[in-house]
């Protein structure tokens, strides 16, 4: 087991009152695995890869949980082992390729500057190194792009070099927070078919971050899906789409167009929207959008349950529940 | 087919980014290239491309946000490129916008009352007394409650947001609304949400839509016919099930072969385009998709292929598709 997150809890201490941005997960990620987080915007899958990589901002705060990476508790390590780590054992790429790169400096010194931090080489064996990952991600010409500002490249490009800069010095979890969401499709699929192949090449563990379950399923081996800071629902990749067990996964996926569709009639909606996170409902924080909503839903919150490898947060897999019914 | 609404010929939209000591132009951006199309009454035209391909630039073309280079715009027959500003703004009413980003699109100091009473207003629509009923009415019907009137923008959702700047744009009854991109900053579930009251309020208001997005599952679901831009030209036009079963043009079959499937059983053969898009400061000579086609043929990189009509409604432009394709070397 390369990383393994049990009960992690990060909290944002606001002026109204608590946010449980990430309410008791726990996961784990194998040598060579891709995870995929999926949830909508606030659901806490961003605030679960920042607390791994120990970059959560004030007023954020892990308050609970350990993450163990190759069996190690990277809460209890200082900010200097930290920082040894990020970068070299565990790296990150993000969702704007523009904003994560420095305006001012060279292609080139960007990736040699990480490069140059944690392996101790040579300037001029940094340079080579950078010009090889620029050509390992698909970037033509590297020598010559690695000579450019980050202005001159295109956004699909700046993101091979994000990739690049990550991959660098070897990382064995790789986690990309929303690597494509910013690029076009077409771009997008190159994109994914490198990381795919950087995978195989590198046998790194990646943590993919994500709100779109098309990218989930292209390239992802198991899923966990997010709603207000809880895991509701885990599997692997075909059994969620084949066989997807919970209410929200279930209403998420038929509401996406297909293009396969070819009825013209409304599509599927989930109502209402996500609630406030100051003021989750009582019970399960789904309830009031769900449509198989049940009396107990509303009073007590459910836990995750596993059946046959698949995980589900849901009264409706409930043997209690059940027997209600009958 | 119903009467014509909307029809752009030849359209252009250059953008001078440097000029010489004489202020003559030196680097020419062409965003839109001779684009032609006719949008139905009734109907809901897609627009789909990656960025940079134009589609925005001829959205804001027809609600006069740019002034075209030349071309000609013929709503309902009247060509509104050569009309004086004070004329064309009249026209302003018939033709809304409906933005991408609803955050930025709503003027944070004003209530949701306010911001669809605006246009009402400006255009002295209604007597002031009969404004208030007006608003409720279309609060009501983007499916907000009318004592959220009074709210700021700041205490709305993105959805939410959404519906106000649709009830914004139906304030004034337009005919045609263009929609550019609504639904790309909001979440899933949300998006269908958006997405079925775009298509219910066609109905109810008898709209027209220029729906422009960079997905095509997006624009399947609510189009009528869609055509494909790429880097300033339209490069296929067809009625949407005709475009999606029968794809022609390379880059239409790359573009739909690029959206992920949410079906992980099925694997398709993907076409996977290499490098980026062009810059249109510079394109290729000859058909604009050239540089990246998987199914380049000599003469595509010295000739511009035209839009013609392959089979009943289905244009597209590439050589691929001609029995009427020019013999290069008698040229």
């Amino acid at each position: 087991m390369l990383l393994e997150v049990n009960h992690l809890q990060t909290e944002f201490q606001l002026k109204h009152g608590t946010v449980k941005a990430v309410n008791d997960i726990s996961f784990s990620i194998e040598k060579g695995e891709i995870l995929a987080i999926v949830g909508e915007s606030g659901s806490g899958k961003s605030v679960t890869s920042l607390s791994v990589m120990g970059l959560v901002q004030n007023p954020g705060k892990v308050v609970g949980g350990e993450i163990l990476f190759k069996g190690e508790d990277l809460l209890k390590k200082s900010k200097a082992e930290m920082q040894a780590i990020r970068g070299d054992q565990i790296s990150m790429i993000f969702q704007e390729p523009m904003t994560s790169l420095n305006p001012v400096y060279r292609i080139k010194d960007q990736i040699m500057e990480s490069i140059m931090t944690h392996m101790k080489l040579s300037k001029k064996e940094a340079w080579e190194r950078a010009v090889h990952m620029l050509e390992v991600v698909g970037i033509p010409s590297p020598r010559e792009r690695a000579m450019d500002y980050p202005h001159q490249m295109s956004g699909g490009m700046r993101q091979r070099v994000m990739i690049a800069m990550a991959l660098s010095c070897r990382p064995e979890l790789l986690i990309a927070d929303e690597p494509t969401t910013a690029l076009d499709v077409t771009i997008q699929a190159q994109i994914l078919d490198l990381l795919y192949h950087m995978r195989e090449k590198f046998n790194m563990a990646v943590l993919l971050i994500t709100h779109d379950l098309g990218v989930v399923s292209e390239a992802a081996d198991r899923v966990i899906v997010m709603y207000c800071g809880q895991i509701v629902e885990e599997a692997d990749v075909r059994s969620l789409f084949a066989n997807p067990m919970h209410p929200y996964t279930l209403g998420l996926l038929k509401s996406i167009p297909r293009l396969e569709d070819e009825s013209d009639g409304p599509l599927y909606m989930i109502k209402g929207m996500v609630p406030n996170p100051l003021k989750m409902p009582a019970g399960c924080p789904f309830s009031d959008r769900c449509d198989r909503c049940m009396e107990r839903c509303r009073r007590e919150a459910p836990a995750l349950k596993e059946i046959d490898g698949h995980k589900v947060r849901c009264f409706l897999y409930d043997s209690e529940t059940e027997e209600a019914q009958v | 087919m119903s009467e014509v609404l909307v029809e752009v010929k030849h359209l252009k939209k250059y953008f001078n980014l440097e000029n010489d000591f004489f202020g003559r132009p030196t680097t020419v951006l062409k965003a839109v290239d001779d684009v032609s199309f006719q949008i139905h009454k009734g109907e809901a035209f897609g627009l789909v491309g990656e960025s940079g391909c134009g589609k925005t630039t001829i959205g804001k073309m027809l609600v006069n946000l740019y002034t075209p280079t030349g071309g000609e715009i013929l709503f309902e027959g009247t060509d509104l490129t050569k009309l004086s500003a004070e004329k064309r703004r009249a026209y302003c009413k018939d033709i809304q916008l409906i933005f991408q980003d609803p955050y930025a699109s709503l003027n944070p100091r004003m209530t949701v009352g306010d911001i669809i009473a605006e246009p009402i207003k400006i255009n002295k629509l209604l007597p002031s007394n009969e404004i208030e009923k007006r608003v409720t009415y279309l609060l009501n019907c983007v499916g907000l409650a009318s004592h959220q009137r009074n709210r700021y923008p700041h205490e709305f959702s993105g959805g939410q947001r959404q519906r106000v700047g649709i009830a914004r744009a139906l304030a004034v009854q337009p005919k045609l609304i263009v929609c550019d991109e609504p639904v790309s900053a909001l979440d899933v579930s949300i998006q269908a949400q958006v997405l079925n009251l775009l298509d219910e309020l066609k109905e109810d208001f008898g709209l027209t839509y220029l729906f422009i997005a960079h997905g095509l599952n997006v624009v399947k679901h609510i189009s009528d016919r869609v055509g494909v831009m790429y880097l300033g030209k339209l490069v296929e036009i067809a009625p949407k099930k005709e475009l999606y079963a029968n794809p022609l043009h390379p880059y239409t079959q790359a573009l739909l072969s690029a959206i992920p499937s949410i079906d992980p059983a099925k694997s398709k053969q993907r076409i996977i385009l290499t490098g980026d898009v062009p810059s249109p400061i510079d394109p290729p000579e000859g058909c604009r998709f050239c540089s990246r086609c998987f199914k380049k043929t000599d003469g595509c990189e010295e000739y511009v292929p035209e839009l013609r009509e392959v089979s009943p409604g289905h244009f597209v432009s590439c050589y691929l598709y001609k029995k009427q394709k020019p013999d290069f070397r008698s040229i």
